[in-house]
């Protein structure tokens, strides 16, 4: 039971995650959570507006049931597997945040400051969550792949346009962390 | 019934997303700021078991469970795309925390602000699909 409730380190999560996608190769599918989003795009009717969208998306749907279990598994940990949501971070990482304006009071996975409801009531909160997921949605399209596809499946397939794609997240995040966000968050508190 | 399989590995896939705290805003922060070796031994232990794993079923020709022949199918080669569309996401990933897949797990773990993000995510993906014509690949 202790095991559990308790979070569980890497070597538990790593190898589970590549069990994942063993088991798609052997259903014979692949380990990819961004091609969903361009699923949904085309189920919503996007083909009239670009032929990149005409795909056969019925035959994606086993992938949208992933997700749909992602939101189940996401419900059944966080209410009935995890009795304290404190996170073991580097005490160095909370004074860096805390500079910023994040308060890290082990109550929570995510910052109050960016996503609890009360966000939604300034428009910051809106540009915030729309425009992190614009760059998250047009990135994976453009670079054809995420984390599952690109670092896990394509890195354990030792394709080369992966390894330059994860490469990309590496940069990008960086350039994000070190440089962008204590921009924005200098500027998220003041107006 | 076909699906419930995918349903499983969904719910084995967004139980793990939570219990080891891969869907943490403040995990991806301090991955990023290279404080804790907690992301990168998951990424790694993922990418070193799944690289053994394909090495045995491509030695061993394994077949599928509908006993067809398992393809892995080569990325196009290209330089651009890979980079620039990496950055790109990279800069969405280290802001919001979240890829995605655990967006959705997040909302399974009830926030609902996270909601606004997929959304996002969706629309982004129909912009790249509207652009991709004029775009470098």
């Amino acid at each position: 039971m202790e095991f559990i409730y308790s979070p569980w380190p890497w070597y538990v999560a790593g190898p589970i995650i590549s069990l994942i996608m063993l088991f798609l190769i052997l259903f014979g599918k692949t380990f990819g959570m961004s091609s969903n989003l361009r699923t949904m795009c085309s189920a919503l009717g996007a083909e009239k507006f670009s032929d990149f969208f005409k795909f056969d998306w019925k035959a994606q749907i086993w992938n949208l049931v992933v997700i749909l279990g992602a939101i189940i598994g996401g419900y059944i940990a966080y209410n009935f597997m995890i009795i304290d949501y404190s996170i073991d971070l580097n005490p160095k990482t909370i004074k860096h945040l805390k500079l910023l304006g994040i308060e890290y009071n082990g109550g929570s996975y995510m910052p109050d400051e960016l996503f609890s409801l009360s966000v939604l009531e300034s428009w910051k909160g809106w540009v915030f969550l729309l425009f992190g997921g614009i760059l998250i949605g047009f990135g994976t399209r453009y670079a054809g792949g995420c984390t599952s596809g690109h670092a896990i499946s394509g890195l354990s397939n030792l394709q080369l346009p992966s390894l330059i794609a994860v490469v990309g997240f590496f940069f990008g995040g960086l350039i994000m962390t070190h440089f962008l966000l204590p921009v924005i968050l200098s500027n998220w508190f003041l107006i | 019934m076909k699906f419930l399989k995918f349903l499983l590995l969904g719910i084995l896939f967004g139980i793990i997303m939570t219990k080891a705290e891969i869907i943490s805003w403040f995990r991806i922060y301090e991955m990023f700021k290279f404080e804790s070796f907690h992301m990168y031994g998951i990424i790694g232990s993922a990418i070193f078991l799944g690289l053994l794993y394909i090495q045995i079923i491509k030695r061993f020709n394994i077949k599928s469970i509908d006993g067809l022949e398992i393809n892995f199918i080569p990325k196009k080669h290209g330089f651009i795309r890979y980079f620039l569309g990496g950055t790109i996401f990279g800069l969405g990933w280290a802001v919001t925390g979240a890829c995605p897949g655990p967006m959705f797990v997040l909302l399974g773990n009830g926030f609902l602000t996270v909601f606004i993000m997929i959304l996002g995510s969706v629309l982004g993906t129909f912009m790249y699909g509207l652009l991709k014509e004029k775009l470098p690949h």
